[in-house]
């Protein structure tokens, strides 16, 4: 069991998403139920079209589910006018998208400040805030370039810096390595793990199984339904691949010394 | 937050103008036009209007006449002497009517005037205080104008113009010579202009004219026929002046409320409420050349705003993901179309009052006293801003709307 001693802060109860396109509905969440608590850091993963990016939206308050309770730090958000869904966005949670989305002619600082332009708690101060989630995600070295003068890698952290600018309750990242390269994605995975281990909760949408391997829990989706949720140690599929990768890693060295052998 | 927001829209807005300058140009080109046609058209129609008026006031548009005249159909009622207009009266005027700036009686008598051996009958002579030569616009051209003196003292002195030098055959400077009238020697102290006052404003061919004080001239003829001239403070004041006289008149004169009036008081009105109705149609018709421009404009600001929505819905889409409420993405679009919209009249302005500058500056230019008054630069900027609030309401609302995953999904 991870973390029992944890206050919930996420409860989803027979969750359902059903996008309509004309006539056709495409039932995307089909009764998901699931409870994350503070200081987690999950990982979800699932076939393409399994649902991922709809639950965390929908995690994140940017879409709202077709039926079912959504509880974000015990406040049932499905009851939620459009204007309480504004503020809880801005108040509780931090996303972070796959293609980044910053503004393209505002500075690195301009960017993180972003959130806190709209924010009701945060009105003095704002610019050192933004700082100091710069500093945190290690840019302090970058606060006046502009998105293309900074790299892939670079750009992401501005973006995790802005997520983390309002202290928010949890962190969602939509597959937040896809457009990085491996060593990027392993750089943007350590931040993740340290800002974990500062405490912060984190729910992280990936494809990929050594990315998976950072969270200390993996939820894996199928058409729309959890269909496994373990600890990652004790997660069958993942051990195997942990398992066939030292093999494969085993192999390769004793490929790599040929002339070793006995 | 909402200041905050709302200076971080402004400045946003700008540096999205800024960025495209040329495009920005183009689209608020009909608000651009709008507001220069205001500015060139109340600047040139003050300066207009100035100059029309300086030229009314050069033939007395400030002039009032007070006469005594005798009711329609009444000829038994009144006497002449209830007619009659007295000094006393006109000093009341003088005090009770404070739109008038100044006034003086006429009289107009006819003499007979000798100078040598040439004597003319039947010539006209008036009858005046000081004061005239400034409501006339007459002043002396040789010798001195009348003086107070000459109208405490019942002087008997006179002015004279040029047709009476010559029909007289005076000298060309009479000033010192001595004329007869009716008999009395009266010294030549001035002659004063012939004014050539055009038939429209009731002029008639120059005629000989003496010109003598007016208590003089009540020595000569007691108990005159007389009327009054004066000048309003203003040319706009005629109508309470009228009302002040009139007032006054019927008062001393003991006229009963259904009794009409036994005097009159008229101006060169007509001619300046003609000019002014004309001045009216200009000013509507500039009206809706602007009104034109400013529909044009507003759909203009429309276009670009909508093609801004969709230019930017990803942003949008991140603005609300960050947490801003549907409110503040309207008012960030709203700010955009209203700074936009006065951005274009801030050009136009620019280029009215350049219009403007260059019409006073212009040689010989009868608009001398084109300006830009307060209120148009006011109420261009006002009705320019009203323009982008209405017109950028929709693409406004239509941002404002997008749900967040949808506009950040958008491409
Ligand atoms: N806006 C939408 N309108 C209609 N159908 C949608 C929409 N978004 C997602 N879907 C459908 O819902 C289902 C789940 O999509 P979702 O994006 O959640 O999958 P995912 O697990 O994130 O996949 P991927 O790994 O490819 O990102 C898919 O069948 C998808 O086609
Ligand atoms: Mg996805």
């Amino acid at each position: 069991m991870v973390a029992p001693q944890h206050p919930l802060i996420i409860r989803i109860a027979d969750l359902h998403k059903v996008y309509r396109i004309g006539a056709e509905k495409v039932h995307a969440l089909r009764g998901m139920s699931l409870e994350i608590r503070r200081n987690e850091f999950v990982a979800i993963m699932g076939a393409s079209g399994s649902g991922k990016s709809t639950l965390l939206n929908v995690l994140g308050c940017l879409d709202q589910p077709t039926r079912g309770v959504y509880e974000l730090a015990g406040r049932p958000t499905h009851r939620m006018s459009v204007g309480e869904l504004s503020g809880v966005r801005n108040d509780l949670i931090g996303f972070v998208f796959q293609s980044f989305e910053l503004l393209p002619r505002a500075t690195a600082l301009k960017n993180v400040q972003l959130p806190l332009i709209y924010s009701r708690r945060y009105w003095v101060g704002t610019g050192a805030r933004a700082r100091r989630a710069l500093e945190r995600v290690g840019l302090a070295d970058r606060m006046k370039h502009r998105p293309n003068q900074l790299s892939g890698g670079q750009r992401q952290r501005v973006a995790i810096a802005r997520a983390l600018v309002n202290e928010p309750a949890i962190i969602l990242a939509d597959e937040p390595t896809g457009n990085l390269d491996s060593k990027t994605g392993d750089e943007i995975i350590g931040l993740f793990r340290q800002l974990h281990a500062e405490g912060q909760t984190i729910i992280m949408v990936t494809h990929e199984e050594d990315i998976a391997g950072n969270a200390g829990r993996i939820i894996r989706l199928r058409d729309g339904v959890v269909m496994s949720d373990h600890p990652t140690e004790e997660d069958p599929t993942h051990q195997d691949y942990v398992r066939r990768a030292l093999e494969t890693a085993q192999r390769d060295a004793g490929r790599a010394a040929p002339g070793a052998a006995p | 937050m909402f200041i905050r927001v709302l200076i971080q829209t402004v400045v946003l807005a700008l540096a999205q103008i800024w960025a495209n300058k040329v495009r920005a140009m183009l689209t608020t080109l009909g608000i651009i036009i709008a507001v220069a046609a205001v500015i060139i058209i109340v600047g040139a129609m003050t300066g207009l209007k100035t100059f029309v008026l300086d030229q009314f006031a050069t033939f007395g548009a400030n002039k009032v006449w007070v006469f005594p005249r005798m009711p329609p159909n009444m000829r038994d009622r009144y006497s002449f002497r209830q007619l009659r207009l007295t000094t006393a009266q006109i000093d009341g005027i003088a005090q009770f009517s404070p739109s008038l700036e100044r006034i003086t009686p006429v009289m107009m008598l006819n003499t007979t005037v000798q100078f040598g051996d040439r004597v003319r009958p039947g010539v006209p002579v008036q009858g005046v205080r000081p004061s005239w030569h400034e409501i006339e616009q007459r002043f002396a051209l040789k010798g001195r104008p009348l003086a107070p003196l000459d109208e405490e003292e019942r002087r008997q002195v006179c002015l004279v113009n040029d047709k009476a030098i010559d029909e007289l055959g005076l000298d060309a400077d009479p000033t010192g010579d001595f004329l007869l009238l009716d008999g009395r020697r009266f010294l030549i102290v001035g002659v004063v202009e012939t004014k050539a006052v055009s038939p429209m404003f009731g002029g008639n061919e120059a005629q000989s004219e003496l010109i003598i004080p007016f208590r003089t001239g009540e020595m000569m003829r007691p108990e005159p026929r007389m009327f009054a001239i004066a000048t309003t403070r203003s040319p706009e004041l005629f109508a309470d002046a009228k009302v002040e006289i009139g007032t006054y008149l019927r008062r001393v004169r003991h006229l009963k409320p259904d009794e009409p009036d036994t005097f009159g008081v008229e101006a060169i009105e007509q001619v300046i409420e003609q000019f002014k109705k004309v001045a009216g149609a200009i000013t509507v018709g500039a009206g809706a050349v602007v009104g034109i421009s400013l529909l044009v404009g507003g759909i203009g600001i429309m276009n670009i705003m909508l093609v801004s929505v969709s230019e930017r819905t990803r942003e949008i889409g991140l603005r609300k993901a960050v947490g801003a409420r549907p409110g503040v993405i309207l008012i960030q679009f709203l700010v955009e179309a209203v700074v936009l919209c006065l951005v274009g009249a801030g050009v136009g302005l620019l280029l009215g009052n350049g219009a403007v500058l260059a019409m006073r500056m212009a040689k010989d230019s009868p608009l001398e006293a084109a300006q830009t008054p307060m209120w148009a630069i006011v109420v261009s900027a006002a009705f320019a801003a009203a323009t982008g609030v209405i017109f950028g309401m929709f693409p406004a609302i239509k941002a404002a709307r997008l749900n967040p995953i949808d506009a950040l999904r958008h491409e």
